[in-house]
C-alpha cells in the first residue's frame, strides 16, 4: 500500500542575516521521509544539514529566516490524521503540539546539551509532565526508570537522582536520548549524535539507536558528515553541499553506484575498515562562502570534473532509477563519459563482496 | 568542600592580619603619641603607656595593638572627635544602622535588580530591553551621592513627602530615601550582570535542547534560564558591599545619618586617626567575610561544586 | 530541459579553476570589522559624541565665556545661571525661588551662563577647568594602571610556574581589602592633592586589567601559534609583544574604557569627603562638593557640575559597553 510520507520538505530556502551580508544557508531542498525509515543527510560541517532539521522545529537562531518552502508532516491527533505545515504553524502549535511530542531532536553535544544544575531524572521527566504524557509525578518516575532502562543506562534509581557531570559523554548522550524518547515521538532527528564521543561509544549509541528504532517504529532522521557512520543505520540517504541536496537515494544506490563526483569524495575519504593499506583521497579546497553563493555548480570549484557549464548554471536533478536522483551535469547527455575514481572502484568492489558474504 | 573551605579561611585570616599590620604601620607614621593631651594627669599617662605598650620595640608593639584589637575590640582612645574616649565606645553604636542600611539597599538593589534583569535578558533587543538597559546604564554611571542629592532636594525638599534628614523617631521611614539612593548602583550592576548571564544561559545548546522538548518559553526562562544565570549573580555581592560601603560615607552624610561612613568622613575631616582605622578594620573584615560567604554559597547552591567537592 | 549548447560539456583542467572570492578577505580586519559593529550601536556613537563635546569644552570652555577664571568679585555672589536670548523663555534667566538677584543688584547687562559661586567667581569657566581636571586626573591614573597592570598579567601569565604562585597570592591579598579603605589611607598618609589621588586610583585599579590579562596569556601561550613562535626561537619579548598582545588588545580597550568613570567617580568622591583636591583648585568633585552645601537655596551651584560629571560617566559607559559588543559579543562581565 502507498503511503504518504510523514515528513515532506519542499523548496526549503532558509537565510541568516549577517553584519556583513545575508547568508543563503539553505538554497532550495526537497526531501521526505516514509515513516519508520531512516534517512541520512550526509555533508561537510556548514553544508546547511544542521540548520535544516532545527527549521522544522523552529529552532532556529533569531537571525534567521525562512524565505520559501514547506514541511509538511502527518501525524494522528486524537484518533484523527492530521497534516500541518510546520514552517507556517506558528511557534505556539509547534511547542504545544509538535516539539518534544511528535518529533524529538537529539544533539550533537552530549557535554553541553544538559542542563548542568538540574538532576538528568528531572530532564526527563519535564518533557512527559508538560505534555500531560503521565497522569502524576509517580508515573513520570516509572516511566523515566524504563526510559534508562531502555537507552541501557544501568543503576537507573541512581542515575536518576544524579546531575549531570556525574555522568560520562556516552551515558549523557544515552539520557539525552532518553529525553528525546520520553513522549514517544513520530520522528526522531539525530543530529550528529555520536561525533562528539569516543570510536567505541560511538558505535554503542549506534546500535542503541537502531535498536530503538526496531522496538518503537520511530522514524530518523540521522544528520552526520561521515558516510561511514551510517552505513549500517540509514534505509536512504541525501547528500548535500552548500546549501543544496547533490545526489539522494537508497542506501545501496549511494554506496554501490554513487554519481555525484562530490559523494564520490564522501565515500573515497572514509577510513578503510578493512585494515588494509587503501589510499585515502580527500577533497581539496574548503566548501564555498554562502553569502555570495557561486554561479552554477557550487561544487565545481572544488571538481576535477568541471566543465564549463558547471560555471553557469546549476544542474538540475538527473533522475537514475525510481529513487536515485543526482544534480551533477554529469549526468546530461552531452557530457562527456567519466567514472569515479579507480581506487573508489575497488573499494565498493570490496564492500560488496562482504556484504555477499554476509 | 571541607578542604576548600578551611583553605579560603585561612587566606581570609592572613588577609585580616596583613590589614592590621598595614594600619598599625600607618599609626606609626602619624604625627604624635595619642597621648598628648594636656588634661590627662601623669599617672594616667603612665597607665596609658603601659596599657598600649608605647615604650616597647616595634614588634612587641604591634603584638599589642593585635591583641588589644582582636581580644577586647580595643582600637585605642579619640584623638579629636570625643577626646579620650575609646574609639570602640563611639564606633560601636553608631555600626548598626549602617548595616540596617546597607542590608536594606543591598536587598532592594538585588531585587529589583534580578526582577530588571530577568525581563531585560528575556526579551533581548526589544524595546522593553532597551530602556532597562539603558536605566541600568544611567544606573551604574550616575554616582550614589548625585542620586542622594536628587532625591533630597525633591522629595525630601520640594515635595515634602520623606524626611530630608534621618530622624531617630523614625528609624525606617527616614532611612528609605538614603536607601534607595545606595540601591540605584547595586539594582543596575545586578541587572547589567544578570541580562548578561540570562542572555548566554539562554543561547546555549541544552536551552534549545528543553525547547526542543515543548516546554513553554516562559517555563524555559523560569526553570532553567534563571536558575542557571542565577547562580554566578552570587559572585557580584563581594564587590557590591564594597561600592555599598563606599556610597555610605557620602549619603549619610547627605542625609545626617548618624551612622559609621559619616562617622569615617568626620574622622576624616578631624584627623581621628584610631576612628578611621577602625572602621577601615570594620570595613575589611566586613568585605572579607562577604568574600568568604560567597565563596561558600557559591559552592552550596551550584550543584556541579557541591557534588564534585562533597562527593 | 532547454538545449545547452554541446560547447558547454567541455572538461577544464584543475588549474583553470575560478577561484571564489571571499568576502572576509575584502580588507575587513579586525578593527574594522569592530568599528563597522560599534558604528551599529546608538548608545555608544552617542556616548562617543557626548565625550568628544565634552572634551572639547573643557580644553575651549573657559575661554568661551565672559567672565575670567578664578576671579573673585564680591557684588556678584551667589547668583544663578543667566543666558542672553534663553531668559526670554523663563529659563536661566537668572531667577531662583521666584526671585531675581541680578535686578535686585542693578546688574541688568551682567550674564553668568552657569551663574556664580559663594565668592563671586563664574561657574561656567570653573566647571570646564575642573572637567578638564577630572579627565586629567582619570586618564593619568588609567594611563599609569593599565600599563602596571598589563605588564603585571604578562609576567604573571607568561612566566607561569612559582612566579604565577607568588604574584597571585599577592594579588589575593590586595584584592581582599577593600578599595575604599586603601584609598582613604594612602591619601591620608601622602596628603591630598593631585598626586596622592592619582597613586590611590593606580594602586586599586591594575588589579582587574592584571588578572584579565593574565587569564588571556594564559589561555594563549597554549595556543599553537605560540608555541610554533616558540620552537623557532623567538625570545619571550618578542612572542609577548607580537603574540600575546595583539590578541588581547580588545579586551584591554574596554576595560580601560571602562575604568575611566570609575577614576572619574573616585576624584569627586575623594572630594565630597574631604580627601580630594582642595580649592581653590577646581574640579568636579570640588564644585560638587562645595555646591551641595548651598543647595536648597542656590541649586544651580551643584546642578552644573553633576549634570557634565554624570554625563561624562554615563558617556564613557556606553561607549565602553558599545566596544564590548563591537570587540568581542560574548565577553561577559562589566
Amino acid at each position: 500500500m502507498e503511503q504518504k510520507p510523514i515528513l515532506e520538505v519542499k523548496n526549503l530556502q532558509i537565510s541568516f542575516q549577517l553584519n556583513f551580508g545575508t547568508n543563503h544557508v539553505i538554497r532550495d531542498i526537497s526531501f521526505h521521509l516514509n515513516k519508520g525509515e531512516t534517512l541520512a543527510i550526509v555533508g561537510e560541517s556548514g553544508s546547511g544539514k544542521s540548520v535544516t532539521t532545527k527549521a522544522i522545529l523552529g529552532l532556529i537562531d533569531d537571525n534567521g529566516c525562512v524565505e520559501v518552502g514547506s514541511c509538511l508532516f502527518r501525524y494522528q491527533k486524537d484518533n484523527k490524521d492530521v497534516e500541518i505545515d510546520l514552517l507556517k504553524c506558528g511557534k505556539d502549535y509547534l511547542q504545544k503540539n509538535i516539539r518534544g511530542n511528535k518529533i524529538a531532536i537529539i544533539f550533537q553535544d552530549p557535554m553541553t546539551s544538559l542542563d548542568p544544575t538540574m538532576k538528568v531524572g528531572r530532564q526527563i521527566m519535564e518533557g512527559m509532565l508538560d505534555h500531560k504524557k503521565v497522569s502524576n509525578r509517580k508515573a513520570a518516575v516509572k516511566r523515566t526508570l524504563e526510559l534508562l532502562e531502555l537507552v541501557g543506562i544501568d543503576l537507573p534509581e541512581k542515575r536518576i537522582n544524579q546531575y549531570p557531570h556525574q555522568l560520562s559523554g556516552g551515558m549523557r548522550q544515552r539520557v539525552v536520548i532518553a529525553i528525546a524518547l520520553a513522549c514517544e515521538p513520530d520522528v526522531l532527528i539525530a543530529d550528529e549524535p555520536t561525533t562528539a564521543l569516543d570510536v567505541t561509544i560511538q558505535s554503542q549509541i549506534l546500535e542503541l539507536i537502531k535498536d530503538i528504532q526496531k522496538k518503537t517504529g520511530v522514524a530518523i532522521i540521522f544528520i552526520t558528515h561521515d558516510l561511514g557512520v551510517v552505513a549500517n543505520v540509514a534505509d536512504r540517504v541525501a547528500v548535500m553541499y552548500a546549501g543544496k541536496i547533490v545526489e539522494t537515494g537508497l542506501a545501496n544506490e549511494i554506496y554501490y553506484s554513487p554519481k555525484h563526483p562530490y559523494t564520490w569524495g564522501l565515500l573515497s575519504s572514509i577510513p578503510s575498515m578493512s585494515g588494509q593499506n587503501e589510499e585515502i583521497l580527500s577533497i581539496p579546497g574548503t566548501p564555498p562562502n554562502l553569502i555570495n553563493p557561486p554561479k552554477g555548480d557550487a561544487f565545481a570549484y572544488r571538481s576535477e570534473y568541471a566543465m564549463d557549464i558547471d560555471f553557469e548554471e546549476h544542474p538540475p536533478m538527473f533522475q537514475v532509477s525510481d529513487t536515485h536522483f543526482v544534480a551533477s551535469w554529469l549526468l546530461h547527455p552531452d557530457a562527456p563519459k567519466v567514472s569515479m575514481p579507480t581506487v573508489l572502484q575497488a573499494r565498493i568492489e570490496s564492500y560488496k563482496k562482504r556484504g555477499d558474504q554476509q | 568542600m571541607l578542604k576548600y573551605i578551611s583553605k579560603r579561611i585561612f587566606w581570609s585570616i592572613i588577609t585580616l592580619l596583613i590589614i592590621v599590620f598595614i594600619l598599625f604601620l600607618l599609626l606609626q607614621f602619624m604625627p604624635g603619641t595619642p597621648f598628648d593631651d594636656e588634661k590627662l594627669t601623669e599617672a594616667q599617662r603612665i597607665i596609658m603607656y603601659a596599657k598600649y605598650g608605647l615604650d616597647s620595640p616595634f614588634w612587641q608593639r604591634f603584638g599589642i595593638y593585635l591583641k588589644n584589637i582582636l581580644l577586647e575590640g580595643d582600637f585605642g582612645i579619640s584623638l579629636a572627635l570625643q577626646k579620650n574616649q575609646l574609639v570602640q565606645d563611639i564606633v560601636l553604636p553608631r555600626l548598626g544602622i549602617s548595616i540596617r542600611i546597607g542590608l536594606q539597599a543591598l536587598l532592594l538593589g538585588t531585587t529589583m535588580g534580578v526582577i530588571y534583569g530577568v525581563i531585560s535578558g528575556a526579551n533581548k533587543n526589544k524595546w522593553i530591553d532597551t530602556i532597562t538597559t539603558f536605566v541600568a546604564v544611567l544606573g551604574v554611571s550616575v554616582p550614589s551621592y548625585v542620586f542622594a542629592l536628587l532625591l533630597s532636594y525633591f522629595f525630601g525638599y520640594k515635595w515634602r513627602i520623606f524626611s530630608i534628614t534621618y530622624r531617630h523617631g523614625a528609624p525606617f521611614w527616614s532611612s528609605i530615601l538614603p536607601t534607595i539612593s545606595l540601591s540605584m548602583f547595586v539594582m543596575a550592576q545586578t541587572t547589567r550582570f544578570l541580562r548578561t548571564e540570562l542572555i548566554e544561559v539562554l543561547s546555549s545548546e541544552y536551552i534549545k535542547l528543553v525547547e526542543a522538548k515543548g516546554v513553554k518559553r516562559i517555563k524555559v526562562i523560569f526553570r532553567h534560564g534563571i536558575r542557571n544565570a542565577l547562580i554566578s549573580v552570587v559572585t557580584i555581592l563581594g564587590p557590591l558591599t564594597v561600592t555599598l560601603m563606599t556610597g555610605s560615607l557620602v549619603v549619610e552624610r547627605v542625609y545626617g545619618v548618624p551612622g559609621i561612613g559619616d562617622l569615617l568622613v568626620e574622622g576624616i575631616l578631624t584627623n581621628d586617626f584610631n576612628v578611621i582605622v577602625m572602621i577601615a578594620f570594620i570595613y575589611s573584615s566586613l568585605y572579607i567575610t562577604m568574600n568568604l560567604a560567597v565563596d561558600i554559597l557559591y559552592g552550596i547552591i551550584d550543584p556541579r561544586i557541591r557534588v564534585a567537592k562533597g562527593g | 530541459m532547454e538545449k545547452i549548447n554541446k560547447e558547454m560539456f567541455t572538461r577544464i583542467s584543475t588549474q583553470d579553476h575560478q577561484v571564489q572570492e571571499m568576502v572576509f578577505d575584502t580588507g575587513a580586519t579586525f578593527f574594522k570589522d569592530a568599528w563597522k559593529r560599534f558604528r551599529k550601536n546608538k548608545g555608544g556613537v552617542i556616548g562617543l559624541f557626548a565625550i568628544i563635546f565634552i572634551l572639547t569644552m573643557a580644553i575651549i570652555g573657559p575661554w568661551l565665556g565672559t567672565h575670567v577664571y578664578n576671579e573673585l568679585i564680591a557684588e556678584h555672589i551667589d547668583l544663578p545661571a543667566r543666558v542672553p536670548f534663553l531668559e526670554y523663555f523663563g529659563i536661566f534667566d537668572g531667577s531662583v525661588n521666584g526671585f531675581n538677584p541680578y535686578i535686585k543688584k542693578g546688574l541688568t547687562d551682567v550674564y553668568y551662563w552657569f551663574g556664580t559661586d559663594n565668592l563671586g567667581r563664574d561657574l561656567w569657566s570653573r566647571v570646564w577647568m575642573g572637567t578638564r581636571i577630572s579627565f586629567f586626573v582619570a586618564f593619568v591614573a588609567v594611563t599609569i594602571d593599565v600599563v602596571f597592570g598589563i605588564t603585571y598579567g604578562l609576567i604573571s601569565g607568561y612566566f607561569g610556574g612559582k612566579v604565577d604562585l607568588v604574584m597571585q597570592r599577592i594579588v589575593e591579598v590586595i584584592s581582599g581589602i577593600p578599595n575604599l579603605v586603601v584609598v582613604i589611607l594612602l591619601v591620608l598618609v601622602l596628603k591630598p592633592g593631585l598626586t596622592s589621588i592619582i597613586l590611590a586610583l593606580m594602586i586599586t585599579g591594575w588589579i582587574s586589567m592584571s588578572r584579565v590579562v593574565r587569564s588571556q596569556t594564559l589561555k594563549i601561550k597554549e595556543m599553537e601559534f605560540v608555541l610554533a613562535a616558540k620552537s623557532l626561537g623567538a625570545s619571550s619579548f618578542v612572542i609577548i609583544a607580537k603574540e600575546v598582545l595583539p590578541n588581547i588588545i580588545g579586551q584591554i580597550i574596554v576595560m580601560t574604557m571602562f575604568s575611566i568613570p570609575s577614576a572619574i567617580f573616585y576624584e569627586s568622591f575623594l572630594a565630597f569627603i574631604g580627601l580630594g583636591l582642595q580649592p581653590p583648585v577646581a574640579s568636579l568633585g570640588v564644585l560638587i562638593s562645595r555646591g551641595y552645601l548651598a543647595m536648597l537655596t542656590y541649586p544651580h551651584m551643584v546642578t552644573f557640575p553633576v549634570v557634565v560629571l554624570s554625563t561624562l560617566m554615563l558617556s564613557f559607559n556606553l561607549v565602553a559597553d558599545g566596544l564590548r559588543d563591537a570587540f568581542d559579543p560574548k565577553m561577559k562581565g562589566f
